[in-house]
């Protein structure tokens, strides 16, 4: 299975399940947990779900597009399930046998794996699914978000998807992924030949598409990022999200923040963020998305949560009042 | 009498919490059925990643009934003169729900009482059990308990069936919406779905049909034997390792063992790298050959069908070599810069926020090991080996196979530091450093190793106590309890010799002012922390508790001297000797303990008894002296038990309490010497006399 079929696939998968499918969010980021449809969504008693590719920023990951197994950037797919469904791990080991990997013939395991991100206040407690040894997925149910106790509790499945590509594929680097292919990108009848459609005759690998931006950037990551320009770009970021979050515009303000935290990775992995800075920095960031996740909150509850069904809306409005 | 059953089916519940949530499963129901009154015979748990499940043999029908006797007003107050019950009875009995006829006197203590005797028959079986059931789950404690959907209900993974049965009958209650029944699921992917169960014995069958083996210690069997046969088929053996194996156990339901490969290039790779990799990363058993080499072999174990191994070969060989191949890429990379270049870069990584960075810590380690150099009296090859390593101790923090494989910490300093040129005693230090890391490790065999590795953990320790993260009851993040055990064992083993409070104030000075808390409070703090850790040496060791409490009274400022004053007074408890000195020793301290103090003065003796007791101590102080400085303590308490019969002598010529406060202070400096001269080895106040002769 091609790279891009893997994510129709998925896509299509879950759009069945009665998902969202929503698109990757244009601010730099490290997981699919940022995207505000997981951090803001997954806040409060409103019901929902979602699914979409996330593009991961882990600068410190870089490795100058020399190993195989390593990236700076890389494909998250998320699903958040809210109300975590009692049937979520069957759902999920339906979505593997739509990939084609069929849970009989493979050795499908959960093993314990427990979540946390300090910079959003976020930790769940779950499984890494491990397929034949390799860990294809996070799975997760999360407990808090932002600081708060989250009620009803969200599953977040996040699939690797360069792993599950190489599993699929029997390659050992991601580089040499097949992304795409003449004969299924024409996909045409058979009688028309598909490879016409496609403007090359031969696969287009992950590597022609992304090893350039893991040399380029890794150089960029560690050697030539302007620390100082940096430094000033956090401090205005923070600044702005504060200001923003001041006028009541928690989503622009959640942008700053996102922003703060690539700026912080970046700053990392340059090696510019001094010991007694470190802590400071990620707590300077954990304290506005805390913030963003309570005006979140109070702005759901003044909208009278628009996404809560008839049936749950005294349920909700009850649990939301008992939020941390 | 019929059995009972309940299946607690969950989500995976991590295989490290499987035993001990049994364990306790088992002693709530136990617990609960007794406080139910419920009889029953052989109460046994089981389980699985995916099920917890209790087995209770002959549950009584019903449950004993209960007799309650409520005590009420005195006899006196109860009857009146005529033997007639006054208000005070009849208002008890009304409230009691009986009749006045019906009570009975008891007496309590002198004066007698009615009391009202009420027997609850014993309600059925089904009914208590299934009162009992909701509240021996939601009483199962988990460190790391979850929500799940939109549940109150916490438990250390989502419950998604119940099965509770008494005999044929469904156990009926209700736990937040889960309802239990006599549907049970098999294997995840082999088995066909719901399982029905007839009763609690017809449970085990159908499990088996459907690919589960319930019983841990069965698929414990299973692997053993299959690890085994598949090892000797590779010529190669795989070693006990407890530890992995039950991991291995709690993470599958039906188990196949299956022998893989990888590329014999990656034997080039340091044995405790490709050790790592297979064992923590992915469980699988490491093969060794006949030489005792790593054979480019793994045993793993699955949970699938057996006829699809080869297919699930191909994939953990896939994932392992991904894993080797990242590991290949370290080690290269890794090595094209040395560990000494390294150093700087500690200026960047922070060991603990308020005790600064790792830079900071090699520079007390430095200066530690210098310290303890000349204390310990090493050579001056061993005291340049130990400088040298303390510089290179965390360098290997910052190689990518460290920051990787963390476990490696130590391990790839020794690897590195002899690709780098460095002298084997300094390489060797720098592995040691870290031992022993668990209960029954190795330790240290080299003086720089020993030297550092006690550095490194005094340092932890004083930085720790002195920001006041001190280890109370199971919280013990930094494992302070066991670096403190793992100090104790070097000293012991090598029987070194030096004053811990010397060492920890040195320690406390070296932090510059970095710590909150003063030198002396964190001295008293640690004194008392070190003392706890000997109490378990000595225990394991055989040392009687009273004769450690004995030897810790007087003092453990010199560990390995503890030790030896502890051995060496156990082994002269049975001789004749002891009975002599404890009674010299406890006549003297019993009737000076709490004088002022100082030091006797011959011209105030009055008794040639007097005179008689001091000579002795007086002769016998350099004496004592030499055989404890020489750690000779069973020649000290041989010599110190011949106080006793001057002590007697001089108890039997004086009266101690002298009216005169003079004679009186004077006699009582007297037995104050002897004591203090006993102390030298111990306080013997703390052991009782064992026998008289």
């Amino acid at each position: 299975m091609l790279f891009q079929e893997l994510i129709l696939k998925l896509d299509e998968f879950w759009a069945r399940q009665g998902c969202v499918i929503q698109q990757p969010y244009d601010v730099e980021k490290g997981a699919g947990t940022m995207n505000p449809a997981t951090f803001f969504r997954v806040l409060g008693p409103e019901p929902w779900r979602v699914a979409y590719v996330e593009p991961s920023r882990r600068p410190t990951d870089g490795r100058y597009g020399e190993n195989p197994n390593r990236l700076q950037h890389y494909y998250q797919y998320q699903v958040i399930l809210k109300p975590s469904p009692d049937d979520v791990i069957e759902v999920y080991l339906e979505s593997l046998r739509s990939l084609g990997i069929d849970p009989l013939q493979h050795d499908i395991r959960f093993v314990e794996d427990n979540w946390e991100s300090p910079t959003l206040g976020a930790w769940g407690l779950g499984w890494e699914v491990w397929l034949d040894g390799m860990e294809i997925t996070q799975f997760t149910y999360f407990q808090q978000c932002g600081g708060y106790d989250l009620r009803p509790v969200s599953a977040e499945i996040t699939y690797g998807l360069e792993r599950i590509a190489l599993f699929l594929q029997g390659v050992d680097s991601v580089f040499d992924i097949r992304w795409a292919e003449p004969s299924v990108a024409g996909a045409g009848s058979e009688n028309e030949p598909p490879s016409g459609r496609m403007w090359t005759h031969r696969a287009v690998t992950y590597g022609e598409i992304h090893h350039q931006g893991e040399v380029q950037h890794s150089h960029y990551n560690f050697r030539v990022a302007d620390t100082e320009f940096l430094f000033s770009l956090f401090e205005g970021y923070e600044k702005e999200a504060g200001r923003t979050l001041e006028a009541g515009l928690v989503l622009p303000a959640y942008d700053y923040v996102l922003k703060c935290s690539h700026t912080f990775n970046l700053l990392d992995a340059r090696g510019a963020i001094s010991v007694t800075e470190r802590t400071g920095f990620i707590a300077r960031i954990r304290a506005l998305a805390r913030a963003c996740a309570q005006a979140y909150l109070r702005q759901r509850e003044e909208l009278g949560y628009p996404l809560l069904q008839e049936s749950d809306r005294c349920a909700g409005a009850a649990s939301a009042a008992t939020g941390a | 009498m019929p059995d009972f059953l309940l299946e607690i089916g969950t989500e995976e519940i991590p295989a490290r919490f499987l035993t001990e949530t049994l364990t306790e499963l088992g002693e709530k129901a136990a617990a609960l059925l007794a406080a139910a009154r419920l009889e029953h015979g052989a109460l046994k748990t089981y389980g699985t990643p995916r099920r917890l499940v209790l087995f209770v043999a002959g549950v009584a029908e019903k449950q004993m009934p209960l007799v309650r006797e409520i005590k009420g007003p005195p006899r006196r107050a109860a009857f009146d003169a005529q033997g007639r019950p006054t208000k005070a009875a009849t208002g008890f009995a009304r409230g009691q729900g009986i009749d006045v006829e019906a009570l009975v006197v008891r007496p309590v203590g002198e004066t007698e009482y009615v009391f009202a005797v009420k027997e609850e028959p014993g309600q059925p079986a089904l009914q208590t059990l299934a009162e009992v059931c909701p509240r021996l789950i939601t009483g199962l404690s988990f460190a790391k308990p979850m929500r799940w959907g939109d549940k109150e209900l916490r438990f250390i993974r989502p419950i998604r069936w119940l099965v509770a049965l008494y005999g044929d009958a469904v156990v009926d209650f209700s736990l937040d919406g889960l309802q239990p029944g006599r549907i049970s699921r098999g294997h995840r992917f082999l088995s066909r779905g719901a399982v029905a169960v007839q009763n609690p014995a017809d449970y085990f069958a159908r499990m088996a049909e459907n690919f589960v083996v319930v019983d841990p210690a069965e698929r414990r069997q299973i692997i053993q034997e299959q690890l085994q046969a598949l090892a000797a088929a590779a010529c190669g053996a795989v070693p006990p390792d407890e530890q992995l194996l039950d991991d291995v156990v709690n993470l599958v339901e039906y188990p196949t063992a299956f022998c893989g490969g990888f590329p014999e290039k990656y034997l080039e790779l340091p044995e405790a790298v490709l050790v790592t990799a297979m064992r923590e990363h992915q469980r699988y058993f490491p093969v060794y050959g006949k030489d005792g080499r790593l054979l480019p072999r793994f045993i793993a174990v699955h949970n699938s069908a057996p006829e699809h191994t080869e297919t699930i070969r191909k994939g953990n060989e896939q994932v392992l070599r991904a894993r080797l191949a990242d590991a290949a890429f370290f080690y290269h990379e890794d090595r094209l810069v040395s560990l000494a270049s390294r150093v700087e870069g500690l200026k960047k990584v922070v060991y603990q926020e308020e005790l600064g960075t790792l830079y900071d810590k090699t520079r007390r380690l430095v200066a530690l090991v210098q310290h303890l150099g000349m204390l310990l009296e090493v050579s001056p090859e061993e005291a340049e080996a130990a400088s040298r390593a303390a510089l290179l101790s965390k360098a290997d923090l910052l190689t990518s196979m460290v920051y990787e494989f963390p476990e490696l910490q130590g391990v790839m300093g020794r690897e590195y530091a002899l690709k780098d040129g460095e002298p084997e005693a300094v390489a060797a230090a720098l592995y040691e450093q870290y031992l022993p890391r668990f209960a029954g490790d190795k330790l240290p065999e080299t003086a720089p190793g020993r030297i550092l590795s006690i550095a490194d953990k005094i340092d932890n320790l004083v930085g720790c106590f002195g920001i006041g993260l001190i280890p109370t009851g199971s919280q013990d993040p930094y494992a302070l309890r066991r670096q403190a055990l793992g100090i104790c064992h070097i000293v012991l083993e090598g029987g070194l010799r030096f004053s811990l409070s010397d060492l920890i104030r040195r320690v406390h000075a070296e932090y510059q002012g970095r710590l909150k808390r003063g030198a002396g409070e964190v001295l008293a703090d640690l004194a008392e922390f070190f003392k706890q850790r000997l109490r378990v040496i000595f225990g394991e060791r055989g040392v009687l508790p009273e004769v450690t409490e004995a030897v810790l009274a007087a003092g453990a400022d010199d560990l390995d001297a503890a030790y030896r004053r502890a051995a060496a007074l156990q082994d002269f408890l049975e001789e004749p000797g002891f009975f002599d000195l404890h009674t010299a020793y406890t006549r003297a301290a019993n009737l000076s303990r709490g004088a002022p103090g100082g030091e006797p003065d011959p011209a105030h003796f009055v008794d040639p008894a007097e005179r008689r007791l001091y000579e002795a101590v007086e002769r016998l102080r350099p004496v004592v002296m030499e055989a404890v400085t020489g750690r000779r303590y069973r020649d000290a308490l041989e010599r110190l038990s011949t106080l006793r019969e001057p002590v007697d002598a001089f108890f039997d010529a004086v009266l101690v309490m002298d009216e005169n406060p003079v004679r009186r202070e004077n006699r009582l400096a007297l037995l104050q010497a002897v004591v203090r001269l006993v102390h030298q080895v111990a306080d013997l106040t703390r052991i009782p006399a064992l026998r008289k002769d």
